[in-house]
């Protein structure tokens, strides 16, 4: 699904080199975790897969499906199949939510050549995956995350990916500000999407994410790498023991 | 005092060139407004007060030409129901408009009315006009009071179901129209008022409205498209005790506009929302410059108005806040906001407030950016192409101002016309 390799990135504006040599392949149905110290380059390589500014690539390569992501428009690479959900997802004031979401799947039907979703069966299909995820029709009304508190951001995240019905979903330390109640209802939308055709990559600095959302692969990084790769013993390990002992080992 | 020479004989030149319609009621205000004319002078490009807007074609003998633009789209609130009155280049159609009567309502023609006594219009034609200035002068409106050829007379007695439409065609290229209405609203009266339309290749129109205690009044404009169309638009509002007056423009196009807005606060607890979003594109000033006296109690002031600029187009906001010794509970709120899509365009601020009682809540915020890049990215990574994620923040940018049309059927009317605007130039 996913396929990086050897991805060098440095920040455009200053002479600062983030990722050294990403190596990480997701295959369609599984779930892979990313954990790793700040300052490692985790948000970096979501900020890049989905083509935000600020960014160059120096080496190296990412493709999804075998196409080139680095070569697209943001809106390019959407299309394709790709969703960040955001650490800070933005407020939009102005924007009604469900203008939004309407606006972005329609834009992504028609960019696949599909016929746009009309404004019944939209309403049906966003009331039904809002009411899982405790959205209400307030917050649809609403301009995008504009009053949201930090767990209503993230659940509409979660919307907005399950009425996207993305091929290959970041979650960007989706588990930051939450609670445990909203951390098992963002869990349970994401784990509501697990599917054969479909990657995940899971960002995150702890492992009690992990509990909800259980991972197949684990990846440490560290200094824009990739240190280390095993399975869900792998995220227990840092729990209990933090980076050190792996960063030492692998030093 | 005498005038400079420069602006005297701009004044007179203009003058010259029209008529003073003599032979009925309003003779003496019309005399009377000439006489403001000559003593206070047409604008001119050294006064304070147009700074930023340079009025030489406003007060020009002769009218600059403006090509009329062909329209490509169903009329502005032909959805909507209510009752229409037509101007063509200023001159009264008749055919094309509505037979208006309804309960509550009385509306006669200025242009009709001259042996006929109109005991309530005679009062106020050319009298808030005057009042308004001071204490800064608006010489276009005394001059369009003199010499204005046609307009309409609006009594209202009770609740108007209907809006009542002003609808101007500007069909001409070179002509010059002077329109002047009045608008009285009896106490616990209710109306709305829109008007839509460029009118003219030059358009000076004064709107008086009196709004009595415990009425409203709802004003919804859109200024016409016509690219080199130029127009110089006051209204002038005085509110009695627990008034509603809520006005609000929308502008695309025109290579110049200057609205003046001027409301007076005479009785307790009212309150004034004044509201604009404008979008111009290359060849476009836009001027709104509003000035509102609270002179009673407890009331509420609003101002929202929102700039889209791009290509060189330029925004212009003077706007004032007088608070009189005395207007305790003053509640007075101003806000003027650009949105630049290129380096070429301007937006020149002048907020200004003036407070002599101290109890009062006033406050003002003006600021020019550019499109949210951190939204922009968002939309687009949710699959929104570039060119309509920056129309709808454009649009969300404009809401605020939009939002203060109270009803959401000509809410929905102005939105779709600036997304189509936007759509036509999005390429």
């Amino acid at each position: 699904m996913l396929e990086i390799k050897n991805l060098h990135v440095k920040l455009e504006e200053e002479d600062k080199q983030i990722l050294n040599g990403v190596n990480l392949t997701v295959e369609a149905g599984k779930v892979h975790a990313i954990m790793g110290p700040n300052g490692s380059g985790k948000s970096t390589l979501s900020y890049v897969l989905s083509g935000r500014d600020g960014y160059e690539v120096t080496e190296g390569s990412a493709t999804l499906e075998g196409e080139d992501l680095l070569a697209m428009e943001v809106e390019e690479r959407a299309a394709a199949g790709m969703f960040l959900a955001f650490q800070y997802p933005v407020e939009i004031p102005g924007v009604g939510n469900m203008t939004f979401l309407r606006t972005a799947v329609n834009a992504q039907r028609k960019a696949r050549g599909q016929e746009e979703m009309s404004a019944t069966e939209f309403l049906k299909v966003v009331r039904e995956k809002a009411k899982t995820l405790k959205i209400d029709a307030d917050m649809l009304k609403r301009p995008v995350n504009v009053g949201f508190s930090g767990g209503e951001k993230k659940r509409n995240e979660i919307l907005q990916m399950a009425m996207l019905e993305p091929k290959m979903c970041i979650l960007d330390e989706t588990d930051s500000g939450l609670d445990v109640d909203a951390m098992k209802l963002v869990s349970d939308g994401v784990n509501a999407l697990r599917d054969e055709g479909r990657g995940f990559l899971v960002i995150t600095h702890y492992q009690r994410l992990l509990d909800h959302i259980k991972p197949d692969v684990v990846h440490i990084m560290a200094n824009g790498r990739i240190i280390k790769t095993g399975g869900p013993e792998l995220a227990l390990e840092v729990e209990h023991n933090g980076y050190a002992d792996i960063l030492a080992e692998t030093a | 005092m005498a005038l400079p020479k420069l602006k005297a004989d701009a004044t007179e030149a203009r003058l010259a060139t029209l008529e003073l319609p003599i032979g009925g009621w309003t003779d003496t205000a019309r005399r009377e407004a000439l006489a403001r004319v000559q003593a206070m002078g047409l604008p001119a490009r050294r006064d304070e007060y147009w700074k930023y807007t340079r009025p030489d074609t406003l007060v020009a003998p002769e009218t600059p030409e403006a090509q009329v633009y062909e329209m490509d789209e169903q009329l502005l609130f032909d959805e909507v129901d209510r009752l229409c009155l037509v101007f063509v280049d200023g001159v009264f159609d008749a055919e094309a408009s509505d037979e208006i009567a309804g309960e509550g309502l009385e509306i006669t023609r200025l242009a009709e009315v001259a042996g006929a006594d109109i005991h309530w219009a005679q009062g106020l034609y050319g009298t808030l006009e005057a009042a308004g200035q001071v204490p800064v002068p608006r010489t276009l409106a005394a001059l369009n009071t003199a010499f204005a050829t046609d307009g309409v007379l609006i009594r209202v007695t009770g609740k108007v179901e209907k809006p009542i439409l002003l609808r101007y065609f500007h069909r001409a290229t070179t002509s010059d129209a002077m329109l002047h209405h009045v608008i009285k609203l009896e106490p616990g009266a209710q109306m709305t008022l829109l008007e839509n339309g460029p009118a003219a290749a030059r358009f000076n129109k004064v709107m008086e409205v009196e709004v009595a205690n415990g009425a409203t009044f709802h004003h919804v404009r859109a200024q016409g498209r016509d690219h080199q169309r130029r127009a110089a638009t006051h209204i002038f509002a005085r509110l009695g005790a627990e008034s509603v007056f809520k006005s609000f423009t929308s502008t695309a196009n025109g290579v110049l506009t200057r609205n003046e807005v001027v409301v007076e606060f005479t009785g307790d607890d009212a309150v004034a929302h004044v509201a604009g979003a404008c979008v111009g594109d290359g060849d476009f000033l836009h001027d709104d410059t509003v000035f509102i006296t609270h002179d009673a109690v407890g009331c509420e002031s609003r101002q929202v108005f929102k700039k889209v600029l791009r290509n060189g187009a330029t925004g212009v906001f003077q706007g004032k806040i007088l608070v009189k010794a005395g207007a305790q509970k003053t509640d007075g709120y101003q806000l003027s906001q650009s949105l630049l899509l290129d380096d070429d365009s301007q937006f020149y601020a002048k907020p200004e407030l003036e407070i002599y009682a101290d109890d009062v809540a006033c406050s003002h915020g003006s600021t020019s950016g550019a499109i949210d890049e951190t939204g922009l990215f968002y939309l687009r990574s949710r699959g929104v192409p570039e060119g309509l994620a920056t129309d709808l923040l454009t649009l969300a940018f404009l809401a605020e101002a939009v939002q203060e049309i109270e009803d959401e059927r000509l809410q929905e009317c102005i939105n779709t016309r600036l997304s189509e605007w936007l759509e036509r130039r999005r390429g």
